[in-house]
């Protein structure tokens, strides 16, 4: 991709341009911003003022008093820390997975390629609702609801088709003749794909987790099935079941909100310059 | 959470990763030797050792459930006949006979929820596109607070979808929502919408919460095809006195257009199949506003109708299949994944 800016010198804005643009950037910018602050202010509410028809942003009186009710209650870091589990085992999972067969498939031409390709695209256009209902029965039957281990093999490979066709796109631009040159120097095949494609390929692994990780650190419809005992809720399950008490609980539902949007952001913000790299990389090369 | 809870998970998980890693280990040692002493082609193990685990991965979780699909939808499996399904020829075309002719949910029936899910798809994609669009040419241009506005404008792409579904949809409370609170200061008491009741404003109110969830994400594709236009483009256009408007449709669009093809593709497929938004928004109480998706999880998990709802699955499936590759066909957007 083009780093350079492609603005052409000769397109000057006018004076008009330039205050229609400011504007239209601002009011955008507000209709994004207004919904997530109002999040924070609601947090921010005593519980005697939650349900107020105050738009201020931050109450008069803001506390903290909702943060301190959701983390001495325990059920909060219960919900982390079964998303933690769950989502970090499936996208290592899923990446080791990924990372090994995307090297094979940019490499190597073998019989059934283009099929495996064609059908990792197809993949993508399975509804989840369609999925989830023969993976709900099979795991009844096999008595995988309510475990660990049945969401985790659910999750591992949901998200392994579309890693597959990041990373081939950044094992593509990765020369051939870098591993010629070390095959001439004798070295085996396996040496050269960890000693020296892998480390090159660190950025796009650690594109491809993050992609892996927020899949499942996000995901609700499965585990709305999969996992129905409270004590096996991950934090989109018990969000969504303090958000139901509407009337109570709004304010410790903001204040959870807050904390868990908070690192995810930071992480997409940290790495949106590869995800968008990764994203348009297949389509803006010829 | 206690001491308990997190020992039992750790134990949980433990042995599943080790039975796991034992299974491939397995599997690879299997792999070896076969290419190695049976085949006598040991240069090619490597081929089929790195990609065993991702295809016996695929096979049983996605593969296998998928054929499992399909065999249930040739059954009359639910709640009464969980353990002791009957499977037959008859069954399927008595599912999708049913699909087809009689009420999916409590009231609605295939045609208008096909219709609604159409309606959703094209609302969403237009407006995903067209905003996605306008804000990245802006983004594109000379403007000052470029950086900050870009900043701002992704926001909804990065918040977990969970939490912005579920905090639009407390902001559509008749009372305590912004928008009836912003609506009864400006307007009075009378202006206030009956956001989660009526099945107009309920529509409304998820297309709302899915044009800010979705522009962003359009919003920095488009912005990546417009850095890809050479800018000796514009300079020989504007050379030749075509003028801005000009340049936008018949240099700049036809430019990007083969670049866009393959996302708004994508995009198409998630929102046709978006289940977070509607299921949040609504939460199964109007059955109006249910999309082919949504109808799906219910007739499957609140109706406990698991033979037809798989049978309805392979219908959705279709439809998508069919509008996929009709679009695929018109755009050329397949070509560049053929290589």
């Amino acid at each position: 991709m083009k780093k350079k800016s492609s603005v052409p010198l000769i397109q000057k804005d006018t004076l008009g341009e330039v205050i229609i643009k400011q504007i239209i950037m601002v009011v955008f910018s507000v209709v994004t911003i207004f919904p997530i602050l109002r999040i924070i202010s609601v947090s921010l509410r005593p519980g005697d003022r939650l349900l107020s028809t105050s738009l201020r942003i931050i109450p008069l009186d803001a506390t903290l008093d909702n943060y301190r009710i959701l983390i001495s209650n325990g059920k909060f870091f219960l919900w982390i820390w079964n998303s933690s589990l769950i989502t970090l085992v499936t996208a290592i999972i899923g990446l080791a997975i990924a990372a090994f067969s995307a090297y094979a498939v940019s490499r190597w031409k073998f019989r059934g390629r283009s099929a495996l390709l064609i059908f990792l695209l197809g993949t993508q256009m399975i509804p989840a609702a369609m999925m989830i209902i023969p993976l709900f029965i099979l795991a009844t039957k096999l008595h995988l609801v309510n475990t660990y281990r049945g969401i985790i093999l659910a999750y591992s490979v949901q998200a392994v088709p579309f890693s597959i066709w990041i990373l081939k796109g950044y094992y593509d631009t990765i020369p051939r003749s870098l591993e010629e040159a070390a095959e001439i120097d004798g070295a085996p095949k396996m040496y050269i794909f960890f000693k020296i494609i892998l480390p090159l390929t660190l950025p796009a692994l650690a594109v491809t987790f993050l992609f892996n990780f927020m899949s499942s650190w996000n995901e609700y419809m499965l585990a709305s099935i999969m996992l129905r005992k409270s004590v096996m809720h991950p934090w989109t399950l018990g969000l969504r079941d303090l958000q139901g008490q509407f009337q109570t609980a709004w304010g410790q539902y903001s204040a959870g909100s807050v904390l868990i949007a908070i690192p995810v952001v930071a992480l997409f913000y940290k790495s949106s310059k590869y995800l968008v790299s990764g994203l348009t990389m297949g389509s803006v090369k010829e | 959470m206690s001491f308990e809870v997190v020992a039992r998970s750790l134990t949980q998980i433990g042995t599943t990763l080790v039975l796991i890693l034992l299974a491939f280990a397995l599997v690879e040692a299997i792999i070896f030797v076969f290419y190695n002493k049976v085949l006598k082609v040991g240069d090619k193990s490597l081929t089929a050792m790195l990609l065993a685990p991702a295809i016996i991965g695929l096979l049983l979780l996605i593969v296998v459930p998928l054929i499992y699909e399909v065999v249930l939808s040739f059954s009359n499996m639910n709640l009464h006949h969980f353990k002791n399904p009957s499977f037959g020829l008859d069954m399927f075309f008595a599912n999708i006979k049913r699909v087809f002719t009689t009420k999916i949910l409590k009231t609605m029936t295939f045609w208008p929820l096909l219709l609604q899910t159409v309606l959703w798809t094209v609302i969403q994609v237009t407006f995903h596109v067209v905003l996605g669009l306008m804000l990245a040419l802006i983004l594109n241009s000379n403007i000052k607070l470029k950086g900050l506005y870009k900043a701002i404008l992704i926001l909804p792409w990065a918040m977990p979808p969970v939490i912005s579904g579920l905090t639009w949809r407390g902001e559509f409370h008749a009372k305590y929502g912004f928008f009836n609170i912003i609506l009864t200061k400006v307007f009075g008491d009378q202006a206030a919408l009956p956001w989660m009741t009526d099945s107009f404003w309920n529509f409304v109110a998820m297309n709302i919460t899915n044009i800010w969830m979705g522009v962003p994400f359009m919003m920095i594709i488009c912005l990546g095809a417009l850095q890809g236009v050479p800018v000796e483009y514009y300079e020989a256009a504007a050379m030749d006195g075509a003028g801005k408007s000009h340049r936008l449709f018949n240099l700049t669009i036809p430019l990007i257009k083969p670049v866009l093809a393959p996302s708004v593709m994508l995009g198409i497929i998630w929102t046709f199949n978006n289940f977070n938004v509607p299921y949040f928004i609504n939460q199964f109480m109007l059955e109006t506003s249910d999309i082919l998706v949504t109808a799906l999880y219910r007739a499957a998990f609140t109706y406990n109708q698991y033979g037809f709802a798989a049978a309805f699955a392979l219908v959705i499936f279709f439809i998508l299949f069919g509008i996929s590759v009709v679009y695929m066909k018109k755009t050329g957007a397949l070509k560049a994944i053929g290589d």
